[in-house]
């Protein structure tokens, strides 16, 4: 199954370590070593910063499914997002649900806004499913933005923190450990997914369409169960984000957050699961490192996005399969 | 007084119908000729505004900052934004052709990216002021106000789909233009030279969004870097609705998007706010409902 890319550049060295069974669970431990010490070296600011790289690193693996797995452009994966956040501050803060039972209603909301979006435009072409993603994303950024309950352009604030078996999540330093485990979740249920039956339906559907539906998968239903789990994730990702800031509005939502989600995807390499959590991290970590480029941030990214695009396809991690 | 309101938003929603017909026809035609969605047309029409607004405020000391003055802009801004449209396929596109089609959207998108962040970097991400001096002068018929400047704008738009009709319909380009989105290879063996038709295409769509958008930075007075991202969504709802890869469609479209919105902010519930919403809605449903458009031919591919 896994045939091993040459070990020429940095990167490809890289992955000939983590493809070696025997080395893998070492560099597991070290890495989980690694995330459990970081915040005490590394300080309070840096804490945060990385607290927001491991719910990109939810969202991305959740775009994964879409975008990697299924080869579906998805536009508007904001709107996910947003639904999860907003589910969070309307029902557990306004209406004072437990945070906890407030969960399960976020991923049916993002589920259903999954098939309602979904079940229409994925039986068209795939051009039609980006555009119209991008339309959704801005109705409910929109929406947000002008409905009474989710308080308008200013959006909800001072929302309580969950607690859970007498722990209050409540210091940055708890919401990174809880993102810890949200996004260790996160690339176990990644993992599961590509190998299960499903997975190889996404990997059959995105290869050859006609060939998987001549095989008796059926086209619609599986890019719709693609959907709908990007949606879920991005749901989750959304409701602790809700609880993180304790405050949400409109403009989280945006454009510009689909893209950039999209952008770690791509560059990290779509549909391969340590190239996205590399690309999340290069997202979130970059314009902090960039910070004097200002205005030019974006534009580097989009740049590189450019560049990956036209040159290196399949992203910074090599290709495996 | 409800009858003049009626014919005023009639006419707001012709001038904003023009804007969506003149972009929406470049993504018609791109999609017709490569079966591409370009997603960064509606930046060529960003560009276009400013690069009208750099070509005014060169020339504006000789010819002034009137509506001549507009023109010639105009027509230099479609000119270089129509190669920069063929630089684009070039470089990034032509590549890209034979590519997964997850591959050829995401450049898409990232050439739009580069474009939009191009401008926020040069401009600071502020409003640019157009700087055109067109006057109010206009016709008063009874309560009715159409302005000149309303006149000259849906005046020049018609005339350059008249334009773009008769090259498509009488030119030997316009004819290789309709072979070419019937069968790409079938026209290589013909002997058309598939690569320059394409590349014509560009050029005439890219001119087309450059025309509206100086146009549009002349009549609303200012220019911002993110203004190409909502047009472009709504030419594409406006392609949609008449059919993509339909020219009339696209015309057809446009002034149907322009006069449901500017309609649809009359509809008590609606207004200004939900605007947008409203027009996203109607690509919904439209794609649900009526994915081939109204003069659109349905196409059995999925890809």
């Amino acid at each position: 199954m896994i045939v091993r890319s040459p070990a020429t550049s940095p990167m490809g060295r890289l992955q000939a370590v983590w493809d070696d069974k025997r080395l893998r669970y070492p560099l597991v431990a070290v890495i989980f070593a690694l995330m459990a010490i970081a915040p005490h070296v590394l300080g309070p600011y840096a804490t945060v910063i990385l607290t927001n790289a491991l719910l990109y690193v939810v969202l991305c693996l959740g775009l994964n499914i879409v975008v990697g797995y299924a080869g579906l452009l998805d536009l508007g994966y904001a709107a996910f997002f947003a639904v999860g956040a907003y589910t969070i501050g309307i029902v557990h803060h306004v209406l004072g649900l437990d945070f906890w039972l407030t969960l399960p209603l976020a991923v049916l909301a993002a589920a259903a806004a999954g098939i309602i979006i979904g079940s229409p435009t994925l039986r068209l072409r795939s051009d039609y499913l980006a555009i119209v993603t991008l339309g959704f994303g801005e109705i409910v950024r929109l929406s947000a933005r002008n409905l009474q309950i989710t308080g308008g352009a200013s959006g909800i604030s001072g929302i309580e923190q969950p607690w859970l078996f007498g722990w209050h999540i409540s210091s940055p330093l708890d919401f990174y450990y809880v993102f810890c485990v949200l996004a260790v979740f996160a690339v176990i249920a990644s993992l599961r997914l590509a190998d299960s039956r499903l997975g190889r339906a996404w990997l059959y559907v995105r290869h050859d369409e006609d060939a998987a539906e001549a095989m008796g998968i059926d086209r619609v239903k599986v890019k719709l169960a693609a959907y709908v789990t990007g949606a879920i994730f991005g749901a989750i990702g959304g409701a602790f984000f809700a609880v993180n800031l304790s405050a949400i509005s409109p403009e989280s939502f945006s454009f510009r957050q689909s893209v950039l989600v999209l952008m770690a995807v791509v560059l990290g390499g779509m549909g391969k699961i340590p190239g996205v959590i590399l690309g999340a991290f290069i997202v979130i970590l970059g314009p902090e490192l960039l910070r004097d480029l200002g205005d030019m941030r974006l534009l580097v990214f989009a740049v590189g996005l450019l560049l990956i695009m036209l040159f290196r396809p399949s992203g910074i991690w090599p290709r495996s399969r | 007084m409800i009858w003049t309101i009626l014919t005023q938003q009639l006419i707001n929603g012709i001038v904003l119908g023009s804007f969506y017909a003149l972009v929406a026809l470049g993504y018609t035609m791109v999609f017709g000729v490569v079966k591409l969605l370009n997603f960064a047309h509606g930046e060529l029409y960003m560009v276009g505004g400013f690069a009208g607004f750099l070509v005014l405020s060169v020339i504006s000391g000789t010819v002034g900052m009137g509506w001549p003055a507009v023109a010639i802009s105009m027509l230099l801004a479609m000119i270089g934004v129509g190669f920069l449209g063929v630089i684009i396929e070039r470089v990034a596109y032509a590549p890209m052709l034979a590519a997964p089609r997850l591959s050829i959207l995401i450049t898409a998108l990232a050439v739009s990216l580069v474009l939009q962040n191009g401008a926020l970097a040069l401009t600071r991400g502020q409003y640019v002021p157009f700087g055109a001096a067109l006057g109010f002068g206009g016709l008063n018929l009874g309560p009715i106000f159409i302005s000149n400047n309303q006149m000259i704008l849906v005046g020049t738009a018609a005339l350059l789909m008249v334009g773009l009709e008769l090259f498509v319909s009488r030119t030997q380009y316009g004819r290789a233009m309709r072979a070419v989105s019937v069968d790409k290879d079938m026209c290589a063996l013909m002997g058309i030279n598939v690569n320059r038709v394409i590349a014509v295409t560009f050029f005439l769509g890219s001119g087309l969004a450059a025309a509206a958008g100086t146009m549009a930075g002349a009549y609303y007075g200012s220019l911002w870097y993110f203004m190409g991202f909502l047009i472009g969504l709504k030419a594409f709802t406006a392609a949609v609705i008449g059919g993509i890869g339909s020219i009339p469609g696209a015309m057809l479209g446009g002034l149907i998007l322009g006069l449901l919105e500017s309609f649809g902010t009359l509809v008590p519930g609606v207004g200004s706010a939900w605007k947008d919403v409203f027009s996203f809605s109607v690509l919904i449903l439209v794609l649900v409902f009526k994915p081939t458009g109204l003069l659109g031919k349905s196409e059995q591919e999925r890809m």
